[in-house]
């Protein structure tokens, strides 16, 4: 079966303050439904490396593959809409639109792709936000709501547009340990029961750890991978 | 991309931080208010001077000054390869008067373009109030015409003009002399001519132009009436004035004149001279000042919109990262500076319209000259039309820079810290 992924040969080099390769040459691939975690110390490049596969950085060398479309080389607007129709993010910090509520935040992606009508966009967005157990939030302003519950509203606008992949930067990073653990949880459902590909970088080693598979990255290569049993 | 999506966006950001978009708006309200009560007043104040000219001057004047401006006789025997030099120089006895007179308003009747010909004989006099004499110009013309040229009959305080036809004493005092001579209607005074004579005329009415140089020193009479007061024949005419159905020839015609009967004309545009002079320094200050504040603030409203988009770099990192394109994000941020220019446009023409309606009531201190009691101002839709219009592409420019810089966030940047 094809990889929903495949990311091949993968070179970045930083020029300033001086020329740095940060990646070395990386080449894996992803199977649909895999919950998939790179992890490795600060400053191996494992970020730079998400970064690059969500298509928002295209400053590298190599060869990108998602969905069986090949995105390298493709323009800032195309890259937008592709991301639009078939990539969710959840980053560290929240990052919700502060004048908006928890309903209109996670509808927006859906309104822009514009497959469906307002209410319809509406009925879907409720629905991931019952997902992440945050339906009884809804209307609320996404600037009223606590770390955790932020968070999880940001999960359920990544997955508004029913993603082929959703990918997260220390997607627990700033959370306590309940808030963390209620994340965990819903990221493995979305693996195990709905078949969401995920990958994620992460420092949290509980978070690795319910996954599918672990990259481990060192100096810009991956230096090893563990598949772990579910 | 829906540009609806991209108002209701835009929409969301201005009304969550209400203050700050005020203030936005106040500078385009300001600027344009300005505008509006400028060009109201401006325009106003021309018109109102430019009607006072239009109303009380003909087109065009036929008249003989005595002047000693003659070419002396001694320029007629050597040409111009000789230097004459004469002095000690006096006009010749002359009367100030245009030979042919009514020979030649009947000519000038005939021209194209001409709507009336009013011959007049004028003379100073003295008014004797008293021991006390006060100098009067005594207009004698043909009161049908005034009418017709010049409507003195709604100029009329009291009084009946058609009176002014009736004997041969009648005569019609402007509202300010009446007032120095204490005369009104039925009394009758005695007038001193420059030959010296005396003579009882009586007060058939009174008149007020609204200008208190004519209504402190004009008198109006028959034809005939001041032709007999001066001991000249019927013949006598010392001034043409002439109506035309194109003011803007009156300047052709006067050459034209001059240069046919050889005696001096004036056009309206040179009798008002110094009323119209502002008129254009008028105007340009207007233009000037209203651009000048409609450029500030729409330098208000950039460094807004630039702070704006500093504030929400995060946002549109994340608006990109979920897919919104460039253009999505020019659309966002163009139309709040858009809102900001219509709502505070808006909000200026109300203003604007306020104030010059206050305007409009204040009393004119116009200082005797003209008897107008406010001030003049032109309410004309046209100006608020051009003050949105202005407004609106103030703000687009101010708005279009800081959106494209927005629009080029690099996302990754923002996100990553």
């Amino acid at each position: 079966m094809q990889p929903v992924l495949k990311a091949s040969s993968i070179v970045k080099t930083f020029t300033e303050p001086a020329p740095f390769q940060v990646l070395k040459g990386i080449d894996f691939e992803v199977r649909r439904g895999e919950f998939l975690s790179i992890v490795g110390k600060s400053g191996c490049g494992k970020s730079t490396l998400l970064y690059i596969l969500s298509t928002m950085d295209t400053a590298y060398e190599g060869r990108l593959e998602m969905n069986g479309s090949l995105l390298t080389g493709l323009s800032q607007n195309r890259l937008a809409q592709f991301r639009n129709a078939h990539l969710g993010f959840v980053f560290q910090f929240h990052y919700l639109l502060p004048e908006f509520s928890a309903l209109h935040n996670v509808m927006l992606p859906a309104l822009k792709l514009g497959r469906y009508s307002h209410s319809e966009v509406e009925e879907r967005a409720m629905d991931k936000l019952r997902k992440v157990d945050m339906a009884e939030h809804a209307l609320k302003n996404a600037s009223r709501l606590s770390g955790g519950q932020q968070q999880r509203v940001a999960i359920a606008r990544a997955l508004i547009n029913d993603p082929a992949i959703i990918m997260g930067d220390e997607p627990t990073g700033n959370l306590d340990k309940n808030n963390t653990q209620r994340v965990i949880g819903i990221f493995r459902e979305l693996a195990s029961e709905f078949g969401q590909t995920i990958i994620a970088v992460t420092h949290d080693p509980d978070f690795a750890e319910s996954g599918d598979r672990i990259i481990e990255m060192t100096d810009g290569l991956i230096t090893g991978e563990r598949i772990l049993q579910s | 991309m829906n540009l609806r999506l991209a108002f209701q966006i835009a929409r969301t950001h201005l009304l969550a931080k209400k203050k700050q978009t005020l203030v936005a708006m106040l500078g385009v309200t300001f600027g344009i208010s300005m505008f509006i009560v400028m060009i109201s007043f401006m325009t106003g104040v021309n018109d109102f001077l430019f009607d006072i000219a239009i109303d009380g001057s003909p087109h065009v004047r036929l008249y003989n000054p005595v002047e000693s401006s003659q070419p002396s006789p001694a320029r007629k025997l050597y040409d111009s390869s000789h230097t004459v030099m004469v002095s000690g120089k006096r006009p010749k006895n002359e009367l100030p008067r245009i030979k042919n007179g009514l020979k030649i308003a009947a000519e000038i009747a005939k021209m194209p373009g001409v709507t009336g010909v009013l011959p007049q004989a004028v003379s100073q006099v003295f008014f004797n109030n008293g021991p006390v004499q006060l100098p009067v110009t005594i207009v004698g013309t043909d009161a049908d015409k005034e009418i017709q040229m010049y409507g003195l009959d709604k100029k009329m305080e009291s009084g009946n003009i058609q009176d002014m036809k009736t004997g041969d004493d009648a005569l019609l005092v402007g509202s300010g002399l009446a007032e120095k001579m204490n005369i009104r209607g039925g009394d009758r005074f005695s007038v001193t001519t420059p030959e010296g004579g005396i003579f009882m005329l009586k007060v058939a009415g009174t008149f007020s132009t609204g200008v208190g140089a004519i209504d402190d020193t004009r008198a109006y009479a028959d034809l005939k009436t001041v032709q007999k007061l001066l001991n000249k024949n019927p013949d006598y005419i010392t001034d043409i004035h002439i109506r035309l159905n194109d003011k803007e020839a009156a300047t052709a015609l006067r050459d034209q004149l001059t240069e046919t009967y050889g005696y001096k004309a004036e056009d309206w545009k040179e009798a008002n001279a110094a009323l119209l002079a502002g008129e254009s320094i008028r105007y340009f200050m207007t233009a000037v000042i209203s651009l000048t504040l409609l450029i500030v603030a729409g330098f208000g409203i950039y460094n807004i919109m630039n702070m704006n988009i500093i504030n929400k770099m995060r946002d549109i990192a994340i608006l990109k990262a979920t897919g919104f394109e460039g253009r999505d994000v020019v659309a966002i941020f163009l139309l709040q500076a858009l809102l900001i220019g219509f709502f505070g446009g808006l909000l200026g023409l109300f203003i604007g319209f306020f104030f010059s309606y206050l305007i409009s009531l204040a009393p004119f201190p116009a200082g005797g000259i003209f008897k107008v009691d406010t001030f003049p101002v032109n309410f004309k839709t046209l100006f608020y039309l051009a003050g949105l219009w202005f407004g609106m592409v103030t703000t687009l420019f101010a708005g279009y820079f800081p959106s494209r810089k927005a629009a080029r966030i690099d996302p990754v940047e923002i996100i990553r810290g």
